[in-house]
């Protein structure tokens, strides 16, 4: 039966994984996340999986390759600058098509940056951070509750397209607690039962039809355009199924906000604030930032919305993708803090505001 | 008519890619030969490094996992925790396992990983050109090093073996060669016995085998075996460095 808990971020992020049937966990200590690696540690190997403190995240992300092309249920957490050290192993996951569920808890940058919450990953998460052509499904909770759900189910995503999926947190949520309801464990995958279950998973060729192989390398141009072309079937598919996102009070809003993860939040009332003053806002939040909810731009209020506000613990990098879904419909603008500061609501009705005067003039 | 020789079932149908001289093709085929004789050809996973050996998998009967540049000692980790029955190695060259893979190899000895490494050195980086190793020898010339290796400005030949004999996770540790039908006799006894003590789940077992880049090193195959015994060889000399007692 499912259990409502108060927990805190980090470790529900570990149990929502072992009760989607992770058995395997590779991580490295990085703030703001190491309640994850601890949590697994402390529960792993006493249900049925195993825990390793890699030497590094390079190490972690290719011990995730190892152990998921090898048939395991893996996951794997890090935070940002740990996050730019795996995009090695995404990449190569990705051409090897080699399904791991990953979670950035992510933190201020660029370099060492901070370790207080940001969004300043959005490019490296959506736009791929490794080497070549390949896509990463990027999903982004706001709440404990749904990221406890996202990555419950990333794990089901990332063996039906046999890729990696990545959920993207911030440290806000690493580190707050809430609570949340946890779903019913699933049944873990064995190892004896991994040659039946993913014939394509490296078991040892005993007893099989036809000997596994994983690998990335395509020296024949045409072999490659070919394996890049097959990879991208399997992504304009995704485009089309993983799209998630939620709209809140577009009708009859002159102002629309877009935000994910920890910022939506602060959106959230920020709305309430505006509202009680007068002034109509609405939110676009993305799920999925890849692929983008582009087509929930279409649901705004032509007749009412005079502009559209990315709001970002970034520098406007959803700004990018905010402007394709707007088309050139409304002005956009940026709402913005960065460094590790989360702004405050008020801050928000402020600044929001001071946009609305300006377009007056 | 009872067979007097039989190409192993280990080694794949197919040419390899590799130059002649090189010892690669002996190197895959006593590896196999081995898993064979030790019934374990079907029950086996390796994991291929970048270089010349990347394809291997085209080559080596065994199921395998091509890595990104240094890493597969991290992968035969991950491998290893999924199937803790299974046997599991990596077969890696110099630039790979000494250079860009110089962590990953260290921490899979340091953790006890119970899977073996062959350690294929040449002293080179061959599929790239030829370019200087950390193994590359004093005064050896490399297309990165054109007035041949000076230890002043890049150090001196790294002694993989010896380094990891010092961790205790590393509980087999030998060094062999494959210039001449001896050695090729000796390093297959060597090679059986890494996977024999993989299997009684001991540690992290590892086999250094000094390898001819006769293409790179601007030799003949027959000069590129000669020279293991006159420059290699003194400088990495052969032998066992760790055996575990219970083996």
């Amino acid at each position: 039966m499912s259990e409502k808990v108060l927990m805190k971020g980090n470790e529900a992020f570990g149990e929502a994984a072992i009760r989607g049937g992770a058995r395997f966990y590779f991580g490295y200590p990085i703030t703001p996340q190491n309640e994850v690696p601890e949590f697994m540690s402390r529960e792993l190997n006493k249900r049925g999986g195993q825990f390793v403190q890699a030497e590094s995240e390079l190490a972690a992300v290719n011990m995730a390759y190892g152990a998921a092309a090898a048939g395991g249920r893996v996951f794997i957490s890090t935070s940002s600058p740990g996050f730019a050290l795996m995009q090695e192993g995404m990449s190569f996951m990705a051409s090897a098509e080699i399904p791991v569920v990953a979670m950035n808890v992510s933190r201020g940058g660029p370099g060492v940056g901070g370790i207080q919450p940001g969004q300043a990953d959005y490019f490296q998460a959506t736009r791929g951070g490794g080497n070549g052509d390949y896509h990463i499904p990027v999903f982004a909770p706001s709440t404990l509750q749904e990221a406890v759900d996202m990555i419950y189910e990333a794990f089901e995503i990332a063996d039906k397209y046999r890729n990696p999926v990545l959920i993207l947190a911030d440290g806000m949520m690493g580190q707050m607690m809430e609570p949340v309801v946890l779903p019913e464990q699933k049944e873990q995958l064995q190892s004896e039962d991994i040659a039946s279950r993913k014939p394509w998973a490296l078991t040892g060729w005993g007893g099989k039809e036809k000997r596994s192989t994983v690998v990335s390398l395509h020296m024949k141009p045409d072999v490659l355009e070919e394996c890049v072309e097959k990879l991208f079937v399997k992504y304009r598919a995704a485009e089309k199924e993983l799209v998630r996102y939620e709209t809140h009070d577009l009708e009859g809003a002159q102002v629309v906000f877009v935000a994910f993860g920890t910022m939506a939040r602060i959106v959230s009332e920020a709305m309430e604030m505006l509202g009680e003053q007068g002034i109509k806002a609405g939110m676009i939040r993305p799920q999925s930032l890849w692929p983008y909810p582009y087509c929930a731009f279409d649901e705004i209020d032509t007749a009412t919305t005079k502009v559209v506000i990315s709001t970002e613990l970034s520098m406007g990098q959803m700004l990018q993708d905010v402007n394709i879904g707007v088309c050139g419909r409304w002005p956009t603008d940026l709402i913005y803090r960065t460094g590790g500061i989360v702004p405050t609501s008020l801050e928000i009705v402020e600044r929001t505001k001071k946009i609305l005067e300006g377009l007056k003039k | 008519m009872k067979p007097v020789f039989e190409i192993t079932r280990g080694m794949l149908p197919t040419d390899t890619s590799y130059c002649p001289g090189c010892a690669h093709g002996i190197a895959h085929r006593i590896i196999m030969e081995t898993l064979v004789e030790m019934g374990q050809l079907e029950n086996t996973i390796g994991v291929t490094p970048i270089g010349c050996s990347i394809v291997s998998h085209e080559f080596m009967n065994v199921e395998m996992c091509e890595s990104a540049h240094g890493r597969a000692p991290a992968i035969a980790s991950g491998i290893r925790r999924v199937h803790p029955d299974k046997m599991v190695f990596t077969y890696q060259g110099d630039g790979d396992l000494a250079s860009i893979g110089a962590g990953e190899i260290v921490h899979a000895a340091h953790r006890g990983e119970k899977f073996t490494t062959f350690f294929i050195n040449n002293g080179i980086y061959g599929m790239t050109g030829g370019q200087m190793a950390p193994t590359t020898l004093i005064g050896q010339k490399a297309t990165t090093a054109p007035e041949g290796r000076d230890p002043e400005l890049t150090g001196w030949p790294l002694r993989v073996a010896e380094m990891l004999a010092t961790i205790p996770g590393a509980v087999f540790v030998e060094r062999v060669a494959l210039n001449s039908p001896a050695n090729v006799m000796k390093a297959k006894k060597v090679i059986r016995k890494a996977p024999e003590i993989q299997q009684k789940k001991l540690g992290f077992t590892f086999v250094e085998i000094l390898s001819t880049c006769p293409t790179n090193w601007g030799k003949t195959p027959i000069e590129a075996c000669k020279w293991i015994d006159e420059k290699v060889i003194p400088y990495y000399p052969l032998g066992n460095l760790r055996t575990p007692e219970e083996a």
